[in-house]
């Protein structure tokens, strides 16, 4: 793959939270939130990041942001520019302001990523201004573009955010995030606060917006149904680890963790003469603070054996871009969601 | 035999400086012993006041001004035989009281906020059982840690008198689930109870429900958005829609034969595992109408793609018509293939 294919490569990256405890805030442990995570992204692409609450796809992405900084690893992106690859994860917050525009981000509650106190024309002007991109005639006719671009009409520009349902303040997300013309959006849980039909709103304009100025989406969310319906390629975490990172396709016809399959398999469906028989997974998910020895998974997993408890699995490449950790990959047989009704 | 309990032509309605309104808005429903019934609904539909009338534990300015909550007691029941209509029934008064908790009683969306945090998990169960029964102290402790184990709670006797915040997600809500069936009511009213879960836990909490159902018998009304989950869990399903029943039906035909606009424009929304990757799905158009606003006709007019703004969807009155063995339909027009 030559260097100009990837827009963000990031490599092996870990971040580690200090747990302070007593008078002199010494420090007892870390939370091991991300813990050595690597994936790529090319231009135009979707990768969606899975897994559990706490698995730490919120925090791989706050790091590409820059709102943490990586206890190590690389973060090279790659702008529109032409100068060259550049590794975000050692840059201090200076040199990194030129480089924000062409990666911006939307959250999952959009009742708190939106200034009460800012008319919806202020808040889609706000980045442009500060990053000088237009000003007077041109700024007013970029705003009103903007707000079009994301199915609202210029008569709302001029109201509050409270004057908007869940779904159009989400809208409103999105265009102010499109306002810079970026290379990369960070999706995180995006349409987790809202309901179903409205869901499928916003998926269908993060689509057309995708079609449409050829950007790329990290794509966060629990939801291994809309991961599946967004993404090119998936990386599928567990306690702060990737365990399987494949082309979306070979992961839903043929997984090679267990997580991942069992995972699938509790997709509730609405179809429920397609569904085969729910892995109920026993446990929780473990303790980031102190995983277990060996496969963080093992304790939960179906086929864990004596090996699981003691080795922990590395990533190994099998098959064409798949990539997976687990020990027993290539003996074990999963089902893929044909088994729990999908129709590929 | 007549139904558990049986919902008459129930109206809620809220009443506010700016108006009434109508979150519940003439629905009926009948549920019976050892059935789960779903009802499904997107956010403001009114689906989680349905199941507060019940408890009688709508919160003010929230009034039932109209229909019947008929309620089967328990042969057991000291203070009340035959049926009863909890409409009537003093919200505060001791038979309110002693129906809550312990014939009927309620698991909701975010144990922590469920329970009090500065009581251990373990004497909030027992709470229930003491004031239910002439159980001792220690015999309800008892029963309480046998409860903890039947519901999948691991070294009972130290999680009993654990703080709610020492438990995770998981394990509180199984510890809710524990303190709702203590005194094994015959009706179990489920509000969105794994909406906070991760999918894993949810399909636990799943098959823990149906478990315990089998083994006490209860009768469970699962109140939820997600229509995967009421598609698991459910016999029967209620769709709602601004107060109002859209569909009634068995699970098989709500989720393989929906007949209304609404029913078929919410199942097309979802991206399930089995829907083509990275096309167009179905959206409704439009939002909510107004809750302020009373509507006659079809509360769906208007985002509705079948009506095409016929202004009879909009005049005719709301009718629930049966179309079928136990399933009914609420479209004005009839626009739905038979």
């Amino acid at each position: 793959m030559s260097q100009s294919d990837v827009l963000l490569e990031v490599k092996n990256l870990k971040k580690h939270f200090p747990i302070y405890r007593g008078v002199f805030k010494k420090v007892v442990g870390y939370v091991k939130a991300v813990d050595g995570v690597s994936f790529s992204i090319k231009p135009g692409e979707t990768l969606g990041l899975v897994g559990e609450s706490g698995c730490g796809k919120s925090t791989v992405g706050r790091m590409i942001m820059g709102a943490y900084r990586p206890t190590s690893g690389e973060i090279w992106f790659t702008p529109p520019d032409g100068s060259g690859k550049v590794n975000l994860a050692e840059m201090s917050p200076k040199e990194m302001k030129p480089l924000r525009p062409h990666i911006q981000m939307i959250f999952q509650d959009p009742f708190a990523s939106l200034n009460p106190r800012m008319t919806i024309r202020e808040i889609l002007a706000e980045p442009l201004i500060v990053n000088n991109i237009a000003k007077g005639a041109a700024l007013e006719g970029r705003v009103r573009e903007l707000i079009e671009l994301v199915g609202l009409k210029v008569q709302h520009l001029t109201r509050y955010p409270h004057a908007f349902s869940g779904g159009q303040r989400q809208r409103i997300c999105i265009a102010r995030a499109m306002g810079l013309y970026p290379r990369l959006l960070v999706a995180d849980e995006p349409t987790s606060a809202l309901d179903v039909s409205v869901q499928a709103q916003i998926v269908n304009l993060s689509l057309e917006i995708q079609n449409q100025m050829g950007l790329a989406y990290l794509f966060i969310s629990h939801d291994l149904g809309l991961i599946r319906h967004f993404s090119q390629k998936i990386v599928l975490m567990y306690v702060g680890k990737v365990v399987e990172y494949a082309p979306a396709q070979n992961l839903f016809v043929k997984p090679l963790h267990p997580y991942t399959e069992a995972l699938m398999s509790n997709v509730p469906s609405v179809r429920p003469e397609l569904v085969g028989k729910k892995i109920i997974l026993k446990g929780e998910t473990a303790d980031p603070i102190n995983p277990p020895p060996g496969c963080a998974f093992h304790p939960r997993c179906l086929y864990s054996q004596e090996i699981c408890s003691n080795e922990e699995p590395k990533l190994r490449q099998i098959g064409p871009d798949h990539v997976v950790a687990c020990h027993f990959s290539e003996t074990l047989t999963l089902n893929g969601c044909d088994a729990f009704g999908c129709s590929i | 035999m007549p139904p558990l309990l049986e919902v008459d032509d129930l109206q809620v309605h809220f009443f506010i400086d700016e108006g009434t309104v109508r979150a519940v808005d003439g629905v009926s429903f009948s549920l019976e012993q050892g059935k789960t019934l779903g009802i499904v609904g997107e956010s403001g539909s009114g689906k989680s006041v349905i199941g507060q009338s019940i408890l009688r534990i709508v919160p003010s300015p929230g009034k039932i001004v109209n229909g019947r909550i008929l309620f089967q007691m328990g042969p057991n029941d000291v203070n009340e035989q035959g049926i009863i209509d909890l409409v009537t029934v003093d919200a505060k008064g001791s038979l309110a009281r002693s129906i809550r908790g312990s014939e009927i009683s309620m698991i909701f969306q975010e144990p922590m906020n469920s329970f009090s945090p500065v009581h251990t998990v373990g004497s909030q169960i027992m709470e229930a059982l003491l004031l239910h029964s002439d159980l001792s102290k220690a015999e309800a402790r008892n029963q309480a840690i046998e409860m903890l184990i039947r519901v999948g709670i691991p070294q009972p006797e130290n999680r009993i008198d654990a703080y709610p915040h020492q438990l995770s997600g998981g394990m509180r809500q199984r510890a809710m689930i524990a303190m709702a069936l203590i005194c094994r009511p015959r009706v179990l009213i489920a509000d969105e109870p794994t909406t906070a879960l991760d999918v894993t836990v949810q399909a636990q909490i799943l098959a823990l429900l149906k478990e315990l159902q089998e083994e006490f018998g209860m009768a469970i009304l699962f109140i939820s958005h997600n229509l995967g989950v009421i598609s698991d869990i459910s016999d029967d399903v209620l769709v709602v829609y601004f107060g109002r029943v859209m569909e009634q039906a068995p699970v098989g035909d709500i989720f393989e034969n929906p007949l209304h606009p609404y029913t078929q424009a919410l199942l097309r929304s979802v991206p399930g595992i089995d829907t083509p990757v990275r096309t167009e799905l179905a959206t409704i158009e439009g939002s909510l109408p107004d809750p302020l606003t009373y509507i006659v006709g079809c509360p769906f007019f208007g985002r509705c793609n079948e009506c095409g703004g016929n202004t009879v969807c909009r005049d005719n009155p709301y009718e629930l018509t049966k179309v079928g063995d136990r399933h009914f339909v609420a479209c004005p027009r009839m626009c739905v293939k038979l």
